[in-house]
């Protein structure tokens, strides 16, 4: 998540609760932590439906390579 | 008999000054970057530069000072403590040719180290800058000042323009101006403004040293630590470390300030213990607990900072770090909470105003910390004050919100009996020793804009 260019729309919590918290002011909260392979397809969703694209998805692992995302648990929704 | 009464007055002084060197090594106080400072009442001339440190390197074949820096184990002065070679070799690793910035912006409130050594050594500090310019690869120099202090751009000016006179420098050196805030000392902050934008940070990566003035590799280093640069150049590594601990090398700018007799900057060596720096400086034997690090540092109480060194490593242990270097032993007669306040509220204004956590949680926390200063909470302003705190900390593009919420926690632990008496509307500790005084830790003045005075 690119914290300059998020304002607080709330999409990703919605598309995404079991990754994404929101603060009391309504600010997406994630951990970074991987993002399991049967919600690969809703985190796509929300990093492509975020209003301001403030949000992608990047490899977890260094050197993980420029693989398309993949179902897998080797991605996370990144701050 | 005149000359017998002369002699003794001699001899006192004498021992007097032997006494004070004495004392002064013990408590590590040291000059490498502050030599000739008392007797000067101004900044050192080229010429008594040159004498005081000898001629300036060879610039040339300087990819060797990278190793010479690396060798020396100089960190960073700014407050991040960033290893400097490490710094040195990504910039000098990157194609094309390269900028360099020397970042004297200070904007620490309870910091005055880099202003005096501009003020006093501007040529140690752009001796520092030349070198790593040709180092690494670069044609320029940006030296970044705070536009509010005008005495001290021009005095860096005048030695600019000695130097150029001189025909000394290769590479070309510009003083800049820039707006002064909290934030606007951040390295991306400074590296966008040059390329003509505001002087706030900008999301990273790409980072300075990739990817920065006129989308150049950037080297960005605090003056400090180009001053040290400058004489790491001359004298080499090994002479480096004849100060300081072997994981904190050379000798360090501190700023005291607070319940001393003879507040100040100071050089010590690395690793010179907290308490040895407070006793130097006449720290009073009921000051409260210790401010280490600046707005974005910790309060300790005495006794558990005095015995740890002044270095990263040590202080770490206590959840402290050198920060910029700044030590503030509280006044008695303060209240610690009420002074942390009024700091957080000033931090919570100082921020870019672009992330979300910054801007709604900053304030948020200000003003719980100020219903607890006050003794009026609103509901239970502890559990409040505990979940925004863990709810702001690293969440920001830059490290603002953390260093306000690293204070913040700091202050619950280290002023806790004074939570508990402000919670059951008693006196604090301050308020029984008389009326408690306010406002003694600085905070500057707006001069519109958001800018300082």
């Amino acid at each position: 998540m690119n914290p300059i260019a998020c304002t607080g729309h709330g999409l990703c919590a919605d598309l995404l609760p079991e990754l994404v918290g929101l603060d009391e002011w309504g600010y997406p909260m994630l951990d970074g932590a991987p993002v399991p392979g049967e919600l690969m397809a809703l985190a796509r969703r929300a990093v492509r439906l975020c209003p301001t694209l403030a949000l992608r998805l990047e490899p977890a692992a260094p050197g993980a390579g420029r693989r398309r995302p993949a179902a897998g648990s080797d991605w996370r929704v990144m701050p | 008999m005149a000359s017998h009464a002369g002699r003794a007055v001699a001899t006192e002084a004498a021992l007097a000054a032997g006494a004070a060197a004495r004392r002064a090594a013990r408590a590590g106080i040291t000059s490498r970057l502050t030599a000739g400072w008392h007797e000067a009442g101004g900044p050192a001339t080229l010429r008594e530069h040159l004498q005081r440190y000898g001629p300036l390197p060879q610039p040339g074949r300087n990819r060797a000072l990278i190793d010479a820096v690396t060798a020396a184990g100089l960190t960073g002065r700014g407050g991040a403590g960033f290893p400097t070679g490490i710094k040195m070799r990504a910039v000098a690793s990157r194609r094309g040719p390269a900028v360099v910035v020397a970042n004297g912006m200070e904007s620490e409130p309870a910091s005055e180290k880099d202003k005096a050594l501009l003020a006093r050594a501007p040529h140690l500090v752009l001796d520092g800058a030349v070198l790593a310019a040709s180092a690494v690869g670069a044609d320029s120099v940006h030296v970044c000042l705070p536009r509010g202090r005008r005495r001290l751009a021009e005095a860096v000016e005048d030695a600019v323009a000695e130097r150029e006179r001189a025909g000394l420098d290769p590479v070309a050196i510009a003083v800049r101006a820039l707006p002064h805030w909290y934030v606007s000392s951040e390295e991306s902050a400074l590296v966008h403004w040059l390329n003509g934008g505001e002087a706030k940070p900008t999301a990273v990566p790409p980072r300075p040293y990739e990817k920065g003035v006129g989308q150049r590799p950037t080297l960005v280093d605090n003056v400090e630590t180009l001053a040290h640069v400058a004489l790491i150049g001359r004298y080499g590594p090994a002479w480096f470390r004849r100060a300081g601990l072997p994981d904190a090398p050379g000798t360090m700018l501190v700023t005291v300030a607070g319940a001393v007799r003879a507040p100040g900057v100071y050089e010590i060596e690395a690793g010179t213990r907290v308490g040895d720096i407070l006793a130097m400086s006449g720290m009073a034997v009921d000051a409260g607990p210790v401010l280490v690090g600046g707005y974005f540092g910790t309060w300790h109480h005495a006794e558990e900072v005095a015995g740890v060194p002044m270095a990263p490593g040590p202080l770490r242990a206590i959840g402290a770090s050198p920060g910029t270097g700044a030590l503030f032993p509280l006044p008695a007669d303060c209240c610690g909470l009420a002074e942390t306040a009024r700091v957080l509220a000033w931090l919570a204004g100082q921020g870019a105003g672009q992330c979300g956590p910054c801007v709604f949680g900053l304030p948020a926390i200000a003003d719980d910390f100020a219903q607890l200063a006050a003794g009026r909470p609103k509901g239970p302003v502890l559990d409040r004050l505990d979940r925004r705190l863990g709810q702001v900390g690293g969440r920001g593009a830059c490290r603002h919100p953390d260093g306000a919420v690293r204070l913040a926690r700091s202050a619950l632990s280290a002023f806790a009996a004074d939570v508990r008496s402000h919670l059951s509307r008693r006196a604090c500790l301050a308020a029984w020793r008389g009326q408690p005084r306010q406002g003694v830790l600085p905070v500057p003045r707006p001069a519109g804009d958001g800018e300082w005075l």
